[in-house]
């Protein structure tokens, strides 16, 4: 009996150690667990961090050399080392400014469609093969750019352009001279496509998330589907549509291999839209593996911190927009 | 007197019904005009997916044989196939996911599970959505003063650990996002049968979560999979099987830079067959990963 209870308390006393010491252990690696998640996530802002700096130093001679002279000066001669970033960065914008031109109108008329028209069996398929262009790599927009759309708006449609604005003043200077098929404008156009589902997939989503009570009234007062689009749901979901154009535009000025393909690599600021230009992204594509010297390469690093802050300025407010309207659909 | 004013009042009236029956044709007409236009839009867009998938059957097709597959690329000229650059894209994908992947996970896992209300979450999911569409040139820089200029030499390495960093944002949006959707009572019986908290995501969250995770890695892996510009100054291209990571290494988008923007037809070819290649894995991965992601919701 003695014999027994005492057996009864050793067992206990082991348990009760072996089970104090599962327990610390457990909690060790729940500690590990959590500081290596935790660790994970300042990695992220580590990246970020990373990025800037290693291009800030890497950029520094350029910014010693050069000052703020760098964004205003267009001449770009590696042989005599007199580096100006205006010529890039304009066809940048200029690039981005088309693309938005024509992916914004027709992202939100393809989000409408998707939305108040489509049959609810095609909105899936139509969703989807619209954000297929989003997945097809930009290298193969650039070779088909290079390929089969260039060629094409060499033969038919600049010719046209040239001949249709040569009499209107100000048109003209935008389409002068000859078609070379690839430039500024081809660039564009390839960049309004590659945004196109961007735009479209998030302007659907903020669209979807219009209450549809508010719709619904609109449609019992005998509104018509777009005088609903035009007065309630864009009104409504502006913000969101805002932040996915940012979003959108921050992609567009950002992206390389299509650009590079298309753009003619030509470091000069032209009056004319079909002549050929270059990008921020598509000069450091183009010329950083050949750059000797380095004050070339530290002059298309400081290319890519301006890309940089831009884009990272752009997205910035896209992504408080997007923030802002999520929080209020909650 | 009155009823002339009576028939006055009735020309008004008809001239007011008359009035409203155009404004009512003009509205009608803006929305058929606006609704055509929106289905031209959908064209539209359709229209380009159709073109350039068609553009590039057309020119890859011809050039797709069983040599693509098993030969070294050409010198200008001669015959050969895409052999080195396709493992080495499957040597710098795979080990961008094997170095992006757990990273991205942790950081998830962080973001949704520990740190739902604390400032560090909602700051790194703001850097982390920019670093999602930050230019992918500025990351082949970076790379390129971090790795490359040290070493002194481009490098299959300083190439997978370029696409890791593309990686690292997509996995990290997926994982928190499948996590949220995970519902809390799942997390309360867990803790109430006195389960760590470890435990309880590695052994429940993430069994919960699995298909969107592994959507995630899907399309980082489509993502990364066309990604050239990171790796032309990173990784660079190799002409010679080589496999070695610490040599510069080819793949597969940069070869079709360099030799789509060659002036020989061989080289142009190889790479319109390249692009058929490379655009095919990517679009059948996001369409696996759409069908999964959808599969997942649906159980």
């Amino acid at each position: 009996m003695v014999l027994v209870a005492l057996h009864g308390g050793a067992a206990v006393i082991t348990e009760v150690e072996s089970r104090s010491r599962v327990l610390g252990r457990l909690r060790l690696t729940d500690a590990v667990f959590r500081n290596l998640t935790r660790a994970a996530a300042l990695a992220v802002l580590a990246i970020l961090g990373g990025v800037i700096v290693a291009l800030a130093i890497g950029a520094w001679p350029t910014l010693q050399t050069f000052g703020l002279n760098f964004l205003v000066e267009e001449r770009w001669n590696p042989v005599t080392e007199r580096f100006g970033a205006i010529a890039p960065i304009y066809g940048t914008i200029v690039t981005s400014f088309i693309a938005m031109f024509i992916a914004v109108p027709v992202g939100l008329m393809i989000a409408m469609f998707l939305t108040e028209l489509c049959p609810i069996k095609l909105r899936r398929p139509i969703g989807i093969a619209i954000e297929l262009l989003a997945g097809i790599p930009s290298i193969i927009y650039g070779i088909w750019g290079l390929f089969v759309f260039a060629p094409f708006l060499q033969q038919h449609v600049q010719p046209a352009l040239i001949s249709a604005f040569g009499e209107i003043p100000i048109l003209s200077t935008l389409f002068a001279g000859p078609p070379y098929g690839i430039g500024i404008l081809t660039a564009g156009l390839i960049l309004a496509i590659m945004v196109l589902p961007f735009i479209t997939s998030i302007s659907r989503d903020v669209f979807e998330a219009v209450p549809p009570m508010l719709k619904e009234s609109a449609y019992g007062l005998g509104c018509t589907t777009w005088e609903v689009v035009r007065h309630v749901v864009l009104p409504y979901a502006r913000v969101g549509v805002l932040g996915g154009i940012m979003l959108g535009l921050g992609r567009a000025l950002g992206e390389t291999m299509a650009v590079t393909f298309v753009i003619g690599n030509a470091h000069r600021i032209s009056g004319s839209l079909l002549a050929p230009g270059t990008t921020i992204s598509a000069t450091i594509a183009n010329e950083f593996t050949e750059a000797v010297g380095d004050l070339y390469t530290s002059s298309l690093i400081a290319l890519g911190l301006i890309l940089f802050v831009i884009t990272f300025i752009v997205l910035a407010i896209a992504r408080y927009m997007l923030m802002r309207i999520e929080r209020r659909i909650g | 007197m009155i009823p002339k004013s009576g028939h006055r009042f009735s020309e008004t009236d008809h001239a007011r019904e008359k009035r409203m029956d155009r404004l009512y044709a003009a509205r009608r007409r803006r929305n058929l005009i606006t609704m055509m236009l929106s289905v031209a839009a959908t064209l539209f867009g359709l229209g380009w997916l159709v073109l350039i998938l068609g553009a590039l059957l057309y020119e890859g097709f011809s050039g797709l044989s069983l040599k693509v597959f098993t030969e070294m690329t050409p010198p200008p000229g001669a015959d050969g196939g895409l052999l080195n650059p396709i493992i080495g894209s499957l040597l710098l994908t795979g080990l961008a996911v094997l170095i992006g992947t757990p990273l991205g996970i942790l950081a998830g896992t962080y973001m949704a599970e520990y740190g739902r209300h604390d400032r560090l979450a909602s700051v790194v999911r703001f850097v982390n959505d920019i670093l999602l569409s930050a230019p992918s040139i500025v990351v082949g820089l970076f790379i390129y003063e971090i790795l490359v200029a040290p070493m002194g030499h481009f490098s299959g390495w300083a190439g997978a650990v370029a696409l890791a960093v593309i990686v690292v944002p997509v996995v990290v949006r997926t994982t928190e996002d499948m996590l949220m959707l995970v519902p809390d009572t799942l997390r309360e019986a867990a803790a109430s049968i006195g389960l760590p908290r470890a435990l309880m995501i590695t052994r429940i969250a993430y069994r919960a979560a699995k298909a969107g995770m592994i959507t995630g890695v899907l399309l980082a892996i489509a993502r990364i999979s066309g990604e050239t510009a990171p790796l032309l100054f990173t990784a660079l291209n190799n002409q010679f099987g080589s496999f070695n990571l610490n040599a510069p290494m080819a793949s597969l988008p940069v070869v079709i830079f360099q030799f789509s923007l060659s002036p020989y037809a061989d080289w142009q070819r190889l790479a319109w067959t390249g692009a058929l290649i490379i655009t095919f894995t990517v679009l059948a991965l996001s369409i696996g990963a759409r069908a999964l992601a959808a599969s997942g919701k649906q159980s």
